[in-house]
């Protein structure tokens, strides 16, 4: 295990917070337990950016770095000052996303036990190998199994209407993406946006605010408000 | 995206953004004008949406007297000691760089015939579109024996800023075992949780500072908001402190002696070292100026928030009488969007969307004990109208009731961040 310091700007972080779990971690324990990350991550064959970057070959790479995804500036600053994803970072992370990146999207609560950290690492490591993206690995993304009727996720909406229906929204989340106490709703793929407020709306996601709030809006609606998150910064 | 608003923005407004030169537009200069008066809520939030989303073809001046906006939303918890009161201050600096004419000054007097506002330092702003979000001022005689000469030996602390502050020092000066005294408001008043969360944050600080203080409160109405949370709470958390006087036992015949410091309730004279004294609320002086207010408050249509008496003056926030919807931050936040939709369209053209209204009021009960209550409204000829709500439940889990405050966190960021940029 690694256990040397590489970054003395995270100095205080290790030595405050990460508990190493001793043995390495079980690949299966951490298949089930990355269903909680599976909302926003997709990792193994084929996996895309959704919610948050896709997460093959996340080993050695650097945080922030994905051309293709909008990271927070939080997340970006970190991987220029010199973070990089390994078991370390990583176990950090996931302990707690903002102790390490205070300013990160990553709206995670995270893993207090150090075993079910280990596990997760484990799992991603596993599609970690070179080469990165490991083709015969089983497709583990839960982020969009739903049984939306594909017309509706066909609906084009129109941002107008979403800049107009998003005032509603940006009384309690933040236009700009913070995310304290209340989850950052931009640039999310409009698909998992859409997928996520009919959840509400059928009342399958818990939060009552949300299910009210979703209760009313119609489909177009729905994809009007997604149409204009998407394209936020 | 706010640097490309500025920089679309920067020529076209360059004069609006001075903070001094209230003449600076005049109507008829080829854009439409919308001057907006108080900068809470209602106010704040109507003139960034509509200067920003008409990106430069509407002028918008912002009149309001302090620099300083402080939130009462989270003052309470200033209170309670969870906030430090520079927290709550905000300025008007952002919504001045984001193309609005930001003037300090205040309106005394509304023309509606030439459609021009006076100020206080002299000269007036004419508009093509009014819109008064003034907040509230008391009723005067409300509570015999108090008015606003008396509100530093008694606050009020409903108006957030110095009077908070002095009623927080007042709380901590209370000698131990002393008795603070609320007079709670008759409805409708601003923030229907206010006083309650008001009293449990009281009980928080006293509980720390001075376990053997008292609280009693003398309340004109027989039940009020989130009245099972609240009493669940105090039982919990501040069991013995708190007592409660209602109607029944002659909660609304009160009276006080500031110079004394007593508090009649029904006769019975109860000396105390605090008193709060909330009074029965109308709409900001400025509305009844304007001549847009019937009885206490100022009748708008539901659609868009323009006023029953004027087509040209629209009534947001705590000022306006407008159906169910609560006055709160989180109404006057809602409703100046569905009004900035409505002017701009009147305006300019733009498209104007169906209105849609929602409020969510939490409140802290003790440490990490949040709880909330909201709605969604409509429009309806007639009124704002429910369409749907929730509410916390007695006996909830510590954990919902930690994550229902930091969501209240999250809100205060959010709608901050909303109203000033
Ligand atoms: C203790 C307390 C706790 C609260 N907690 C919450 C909460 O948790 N959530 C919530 O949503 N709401 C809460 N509220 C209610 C909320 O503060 C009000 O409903 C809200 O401020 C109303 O907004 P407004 O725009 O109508 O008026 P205000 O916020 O009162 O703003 C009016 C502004 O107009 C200015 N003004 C007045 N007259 C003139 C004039 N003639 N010329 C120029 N300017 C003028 C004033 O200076 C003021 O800045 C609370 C209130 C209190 C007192």
């Amino acid at each position: 295990m690694l256990r040397h310091l590489r970054f003395t700007v995270l100095a205080a972080f290790f030595a405050g917070s990460a508990v190493l779990a001793e043995d390495a971690g079980d690949v299966t324990r951490g298949e089930a337990i990355f269903r909680q990350c599976a909302s926003c991550h997709q990792v193994g064959a084929g996996a895309k950016n959704r919610i948050g970057p896709q997460l093959n070959g996340v080993f050695g790479r650097q945080a922030g770095s994905l051309d293709d995804f909008p990271y927070s500036e939080g997340l970006v600053r970190a991987g220029v000052d010199g973070i990089t994803w390994d078991l370390e970072t990583l176990d950090v992370y996931l302990e707690n996303p903002k102790s390490l990146v205070s300013k990160t999207r990553m709206n995670f609560r995270g893993l207090a036990d150090p075993q079910d950290r280990a596990d997760v690492i484990a799992y991603l490591r596993s599609f970690s190998a070179s080469p990165a993206n490991i083709p015969e690995a089983m497709p583990t993304a839960q982020g969009t199994d739903h049984d939306i009727d594909p017309a509706i996720l066909a609906i084009v909406g129109d941002p107008e209407y979403g800049a107009y229906l998003a005032g509603e929204c940006t009384t309690c989340h933040q236009a700009d993406g913070g995310a304290d106490g209340i989850p950052s709703i931009t640039q999310w793929p409009a698909e998992d946006f859409v997928v996520a407020m009919h959840a509400y709306k059928r009342k399958l996601r818990t939060h009552p605010v949300m299910q009210m709030m979703a209760g009313r809006l119609s489909d177009e609606e729905i994809a009007a408000l997604a149409a204009y998150f998407k394209d936020l910064e | 995206m706010k640097m490309n608003r500025r920089s679309f923005l920067g020529t076209a407004s360059a004069a609006g953004a001075s903070l001094a030169a209230p003449m600076a537009f005049a109507a008829g200069h080829g854009v439409p004008h919308v001057v907006v008066v108080g900068g809470g809520p209602g106010g704040a939030t109507v003139a960034r949406y509509i200067a920003k989303d008409s990106k430069g073809q509407i002028a918008v001046t912002l009149i309001e007297p302090t620099r300083a906006y402080y939130t009462c939303f989270f003052s309470n918890l200033y209170l309670g000691g969870f906030r430090d009161i520079g927290s709550l201050a905000h300025s008007y600096g952002n919504l001045a760089a984001e193309g609005i004419n930001v003037v300090h000054d205040w309106a005394v007097d509304v023309d509606r015939d030439a459609k021009a506002v006076a100020l206080a330092g002299g000269g007036s702003v004419p508009y093509d579109k009014l819109i008064l979000s003034p907040g509230i001022d008391f009723v005067d005689g409300a509570v015999e024996g108090w008015n606003l000469s008396a509100q530093n030996a008694m606050p009020h602390a409903y108006k957030a800023g110095s009077q908070t502050e002095l009623l927080r020092a007042q709380i901590l000066a209370m000698p131990q075992g002393g008795t603070f005294a609320m007079v709670a408001p008759p409805n409708p008043f601003r923030c229907p949780p206010g006083p309650y969360e008001r009293i449990s944050m009281a009980a928080h600080l006293l509980k720390k500072e001075n376990p053997t203080a008292k609280i009693l409160i003398a309340d004109p109405k027989e039940s009020f908001s989130k009245q099972g949370l609240f009493e669940e709470g105090w039982n919990t958390h501040y069991a013995g402190m708190i007592e409660r006087v209602g109607p029944d036992f002659g909660g609304a015949n009160v009276s006080v002696d500031p110079d004394a410091m007593t508090i009649s309730i029904d006769g019975d004279v109860n000396k105390v070292d605090v008193c709060n004294v909330i009074p029965a609320m109308k709409a900001g002086r400025i509305a009844q100026i304007a001549g847009v207010t019937e009885g206490n408050w100022a009748p708008v249509n539901a659609a868009d928030m323009s006023s029953k008496m004027d087509a040209d003056i629209y009534v947001l926030g705590d000022a306006s009488h407008q159906g169910d919807m609560p006055k709160s931050g989180f109404s006057a936040n809602s409703q100046a969007k569905v009004c900035a939709n409505a002017v701009r369209g009147a305006l300019t053209g733009s498209t104007v969307f169906p209105a849609k209204f929602s409020n969510t009021c939490w409140s802290l009960i003790d440490t990490n004990n949040g709880v909330k209550v909201g709605a969604t409204y409509e429009a309806t000829a007639e009124k704002i109208a429910k369409v749907d709500g929730f509410v916390s439940s007695t006996g909830e889990s510590d954990a919902l009731r930690k994550a229902t405050y930091e969501e209240s966190v999250g809100w205060y960021a959010g709608i901050t961040a909303d109203m000033f940029g």
